[in-house]
């Protein structure tokens, strides 16, 4: 299982995490929040320092990992993908949209792409229903995406 | 104490304030159905997650159905368990549950056990009005536990008793809504996780999501193959209950009607473990002499207290949660493993055979001796002292398939030398039973005296954590005992702490000890039917002629005609072992 080997010096800094929440189980999920901020996702070794660290079990730790769409266990692709499933965006076919990058990119929402180019994720509204449906890559804000549009978007980041 | 006045069905009932709607029928007998609810009075176990809604109820006054395991009663209040509407609000409640579980009942292997199938019967469901989609998950399959989780209801018991009762904390639910599950950490199967297989998830489950690893199969292979002889031992605790697979009261010794069947099955010779176990009252008596003396003698390297290491889940559970501690237990085999490595040496010279055309089979109250005879250590060049352990259950199916009428077999006796013990070695299917006997047989050795009472009363008992302190003719000796690993993990913690004033300590992982293991009949929530089974082992001690396992004359001609005495290096290398330090270690870039 402990696949990624983590440096010694972050794994300090999440101990420092858990201390500043007392080591207390019942502060799980903010010690969780603080551990993605520091590693950008929640690969399997962080989950079971945090529950060395709070005395849980890690099989609770990763319930709560996977019950809230926050937590990711997978890390973020160079050029990460976000489609908005909002109101608007989705009457206007945001699912389309997303089936394309599904297809194209050959991978589940939530997951990253082998070389670690992309990452898919889906948001509620961002805020921009005037240019439903929205996809946003890193900083960048695409509007009225259509499924025949992802090939193109793509191939900007070739 | 405060109470409240209420009635349930038109009967009065008073009961004290917090107690649930559930309890307070239960208490004037009526049974509310329900099916993730379960309580095992003494045994620190409560699982009400109020998940199922089966046990819904009407209140006067109230416009929704209460769940009766979560409904505190107040005064005054009027209730109705099967009205129309709350008989039909079940019924749909139970189709929504049935309308995502795979209906393989026929060839189900907890079928005509299984809960929820006895409560789609007891509701009367014909019919299924709900089309659902089915969730689907990869089944996970250890040397001990099958998880077949589409048979889960989530009714949550088995993480009650992983998390709250064992402490073992391998179990959580997992995912949201249609995905979610009860699983090991990161979806990885039990073999990879900190599991001890002591079953007792499979034994509160009350679906097929959970089972045994069922070798039946392979044990009527190895009898209809010529080349093989083949042995069978049965732990202590499997004669206490066998027999209500059989529709016997609880607490039923069948022992001899057992003994019968087996020789009915084919097997070549029917011994008993508790031989073995009489053999690990002779090594680890003798252990605990020897530290106790190097103790006395002022030698500080001497590890006290000294753990008893007959329970592979213990073993397994200290391996993973406690490595810095691994020399602190008994170097002891437990007795299935005992009474291999002997039937593979010993007993394959007398009958002029080679080890490998013996089979062993073990008959056993528990899932984790599945685990235990596959460990490695256990082995000799790929062949393994215990072939095949199959459980109480498994036994009883084997029975059925051969078609025994089993409460009208006449009893019969065990086969020599290798079925002689004591009833020192009987109790080691109850919690505070291993002690005991090691206490008959190191007393009479420590003290040169004879034991004039050999019923250790304040040894005996149902409470998680005993302490008691035994007379050794003038010296105090402090005895603990813990069963179920919860209780296991405090008295650990106190030794780490330096706080453990223990000279010897006995640890069993399930709750009551064997007699409560994973691989007994299910007794669906009953907790008499464990006292009742303890009754029955004292029972069958009490009646047996020689009660000490020193006495025990085929373990004293072992020692004479091949391995000396305890501790011998004979001993050492085919009655002991050594631990392993298991913690899952996270690697690290420095
Ligand atoms: S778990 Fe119960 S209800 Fe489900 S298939 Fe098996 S016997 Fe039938
Ligand atoms: S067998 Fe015991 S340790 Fe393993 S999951 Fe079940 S309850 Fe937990
Ligand atoms: S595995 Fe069994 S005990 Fe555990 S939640 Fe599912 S049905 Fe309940």
């Amino acid at each position: 299982m402990a696949s990624v080997k983590l440096p010694e010096s972050k794994i300090q800094e999440l101990k420092e995490v858990c201390q500043k929440y007392d080591n207390k189980g019942s502060e799980l999920i903010n010690v969780l929040h603080g551990a993605q901020e520091l590693f950008g996702y929640l690969p399997a070794e962080v989950q079971e320092i945090i529950a060395d660290e709070l005395n849980v079990s890690v099989a609770h730790v990763y319930g709560v990992v996977t019950f809230y769409s926050f937590f990711s266990m997978l890390p973020k692709g160079r050029n990460p993908i976000s489609i908005c499933m909002g109101t608007a965006c989705y009457v206007r076919g945001a699912e389309k949209v997303l089936d394309e990058f599904k297809r194209i990119l050959n991978v589940k929402v939530g997951e990253t792409t082998g070389d670690g180019k992309f990452s898919l994720s889906c948001l509620r509204c961002v805020g921009a229903c005037g240019l439903a449906p929205v996809v946003t890559i890193g900083e960048r804000v695409y509007g009225r995406v259509s499924a025949d549009d992802v090939k193109k978007i793509l191939s900007e980041y070739a | 104490m405060d109470i409240v006045k209420l009635t349930i069905d038109d009967k009065p009932v008073v009961v004290e304030r917090g107690t649930t709607l559930l309890e307070a029928a239960k208490s004037i007998g009526i049974n509310i159905p329900t099916l993730c609810y379960m309580k095992l009075e003494d045994l620190n176990f409560e699982n009400k997650p109020g998940g199922c809604r089966v046990c819904v109820v009407e209140v006067e006054g109230r416009r929704n159905l209460a769940p009766a395991c979560k409904t505190e009663c107040s005064e005054g209040m009027v209730v109705h368990s099967h009205t129309v509407r709350v008989i039909n609000a079940r019924r749909t409640v139970m189709e929504l549950i049935l309308s995502d579980h795979p209906a393989e009942c026929l060839t189900c292997a907890k079928s005509g056990n299984c809960d929820l199938q006895s409560m789609a019967q007891k509701l009367g469901i014909r019919e299924l009005h709900y089309k659902g989609e089915q969730s689907r998950y990869k089944g996970d399959k250890s040397p001990a536990i099958i998880r077949e989780m589409d048979k889960c209801i989530m009714c949550r018991r088995c993480e009650t008793a992983c998390n709250d009762v064992q402490t073992v904390g391998v179990l959580s639910a997992i995912n949201r809504g249609f995905e979610s599950v009860v699983a090991p950490a990161f979806e990885m199967d039990l073999d990879k996780s900190s599991c001890t297989y002591c079953g007792q998830c499979v034994a509160v489950c009350p679906t097929a999501a959970l089972t045994e690893r069922d070798s039946t199969w392979k044990v009527v292979e190895a009898i209809v193959n010529p080349q093989k002889t083949v042995i069978v031992q049965t732990a202590p605790a499997v004669r206490a209950a066998l027999g209500e697979a059989f529709g016997m009261e609880p607490g039923t010794l069948v022992t001899g009607k057992m003994v019968a069947a087996l020789k009915k099955l084919g097997f070549d010779y029917v011994f008993d473990t508790d031989f073995a176990a009489d053999l690990t009252i002779m090594e680890e008596g003798a252990e605990i002499l020897d530290r106790l003396s190097r103790h006395l003698n002022g030698d500080k390297e001497v590890k006290l207290p000294i753990l008893t290491s007959c329970c592979p889940g213990w073993v397994k559970f200290f391996e993973h949660h406690f490595p810095e501690m691994i020399d602190i237990p008994s170097t002891a085999k437990s007795p299935q493993q005992m009474f291999g490595a002997i039937a593979k040496s010993y007993f394959a010279q007398q009958l002029k055979k080679k080890r490998e055309d013996l089979v062993v089979v073990s008959v056993m109250p528990c899932l984790a001796k599945k685990y235990e005879c596959t460990r490695e250590e256990f082995q000799v060049n790929g062949d393994p002292d215990v072939n095949l352990s199959i459980s109480t259950r498994e036994l009883a199916n084997l029975i059925r398939n051969a078609n025994l009428d089993f409460g009208k077999l006449t009893d019969e006796d065990f086969d020599h030398p290798l079925g002689e013990s004591t009833g020192a070695s009987v109790i080691f299917g109850t919690t505070g039973g291993v002690i005991e006997a090691a206490i008959r047989s190191a007393y009479e050795m420590f003290t040169e005296k004879k034991l004039e009472k050999v019923d250790f009363l304040e040894l005996r008992g149902m409470e998680g954590i005993r302490k008691a302190t035994v007379d050794f003719d003038g010296l105090p000796i402090n005895i603990g005992i813990a069963h179920g690993l919860g209780n296991a993990r405090k008295l650990l913690e106190d030794i780490k702490a330096g706080k453990s004033e223990f000279h010897a300590i006995e640890i069993m992982a399930c709750p009551g000890g064997c007699i409560g293991g994973g691989g007994q009949p299910y007794h669906h929530g009953d907790v008499e039917i464990l006292k009742k089974r303890q009754k029955a082992i004292y029972a069958e001690d009490a009646g047996k002629p020689i009660r000490k396992s020193h006495e025990n004359p085929y373990i004293q001609k072992l020692y004479k005609e091949f391995l000396g005495k305890p501790l011998s290096d004979k001993s050492h290398e085919l009655l002991h072992t050594h631990y392993f330090d298991r913690k899952s270690k996270i690697e690290v870039n420095h």
